[in-house]
């Protein structure tokens, strides 16, 4: 599958299905990340069964804390 | 020739939004480089007074991006609050700048923002805890604070404001253990100064009454990468830091993170109010990349950066041996676990 995830093309592993698949496939922790499809923003607690499709355009921002 | 000229200039402020500017307070939470550089802007932009917070001294690690500060500085191991105080003093004298050396705890945060009601919270602290503090004593007065991190080349920014927008806590529902910092991964100074262009902005957006940014603004200076996400939709009505019924988690003792020193032991223990669920594989991977060689069994980690070693258990709590003085120990333990 392929997705532009903040503005890059990326080819996706066919493993990677949703979103929690997909933020374990980057490595970010769930709960310090947010997540926007095509423009909508993702509720934390539908990480877990949002599917995500060929083409989708994914932002993911994830928090952190220096400064 | 008025020293403002080309900021009244500029229509959005004009002349009545400089008196303003000057007749707003600002207090900044940490003077490492987002506060040194957030301070400094603000002073050149003729605020009225900024009281600056800060519990650490000047280190010539510092030198490369905390903008304000000298070799004289670190070779002196000036407070920061004192020596960005100095700085800031020269640069403008018409603004009042008030240091105040010390932790920045919920007791302090609570007292301070009480009795003295700032206008405008910058954030440029290097964790969440204090963050999360932050954003409960922003929601307990009624005071907008401005969020803003960055660690390697990325940075990021929010703004806050009570009974308006999402609060942090319903952005992050909890506090982030075992993160990426500025002493694992490095920084560079020009993503800092991006977050601070941010952070500014929309304070003195504030100050003049204009309409802020409502968006969490992201970007990495080194790939290129810049976007911004609407987030109004996560603001939560069960909230405990926003919502109909709170209580201010963060301002509640059981809640902060504690360190004590375990007596004869040259050992101090701190425990995360949170347990139980740090995050081993990116904490071992950012460790490693660094460099720091980590020795690890099922039930803890350990591994020696500056001559002290550090033990972090599962459960949460962290050792660090080789100090007893928990100021240092906190230091140590937000500059290498976030």
């Amino acid at each position: 599958m392929r997705c532009i995830i903040n503005g890059e093309t990326i080819h996706l592993p066919s493993h990677v299905s949703t979103v929690a698949q997909l933020l374990h496939h980057f490595h970010i922790h769930k709960k310090i990340a947010i997540v926007e499809i095509n423009m909508h923003i993702v509720p934390k607690e539908d990480y877990e069964h949002t599917a995500i499709a060929d083409g989708d355009r994914i932002e993911i921002v994830h928090f952190v804390g220096g400064g | 020739m008025n020293r403002y000229s080309r900021q009244q200039l500029f229509a959005p402020i004009g002349e009545k939004g400089q008196r303003y500017i000057r007749k707003k307070h600002v207090l900044i939470i940490g003077a490492g480089a987002l506060g040194a550089a957030n301070a400094e802007t603000l002073v050149r932009a003729g605020i009225g007074k900024i009281t600056i917070i800060d519990r650490d001294y000047v280190e010539w690690s510092n030198l490369q991006r905390q903008q304000l500060y000298t070799e004289d500085d670190a070779a002196k191991q000036l407070p920061k609050a004192i020596a960005a105080s100095v700085h800031l003093r020269a640069i403008n004298r018409d603004v009042v700048v008030e240091p105040i050396v010390a932790d920045a705890d919920a007791r302090l945060l609570d007292d301070f923002v009480a009795r003295e009601r700032p206008d405008i919270i910058l954030d440029s602290t290097d964790n969440f805890d204090v963050r999360m503090i932050i954003n409960d004593v922003s929601q307990k007065y009624d005071v907008p604070w401005i969020y803003g991190a960055c660690v390697g080349s990325y940075g990021l920014s929010y703004v806050i404001i009570p009974n308006e927008t999402p609060c942090l806590r319903c952005l992050l529902e909890e506090v982030p253990l075992g993160n990426a910092t500025c002493d694992t991964v490095g920084i560079i100074s020009p993503v800092v100064h991006m977050v601070v262009a941010h952070q500014t902005v929309e304070a003195l957006k504030i100050c003049v009454h204009a309409q802020v940014n409502r968006k969490l603004v992201s970007f990495d200076i080194w790939q290129g990468q810049y976007r911004m996400i609407d987030v109004h939709k996560l603001k939560k009505d069960d909230c405990p830091s926003c919502g109909k019924t709170r209580t201010y988690p963060a301002l509640q003792y059981e809640n902060e993170t504690k360190f004590a020193v375990l007596c004869g032991r040259e050992t101090v223990q701190i425990r995360p109010a949170r347990r139980g669920e740090r995050e081993w594989t990116t904490l071992l991977l950012f460790l490693e990349k660094c460099g720091i060689q980590v020795e690890q069994n099922d039930y803890l980690c350990s591994f020696t950066v500056d001559g002290r070693r550090f033990v972090v258990f599962s459960d949460g709590r962290v050792f660090i041996h080789g100090t007893n003085d928990i100021q240092e120990a906190k230091r140590l333990y937000y500059q290498y676990l976030g």
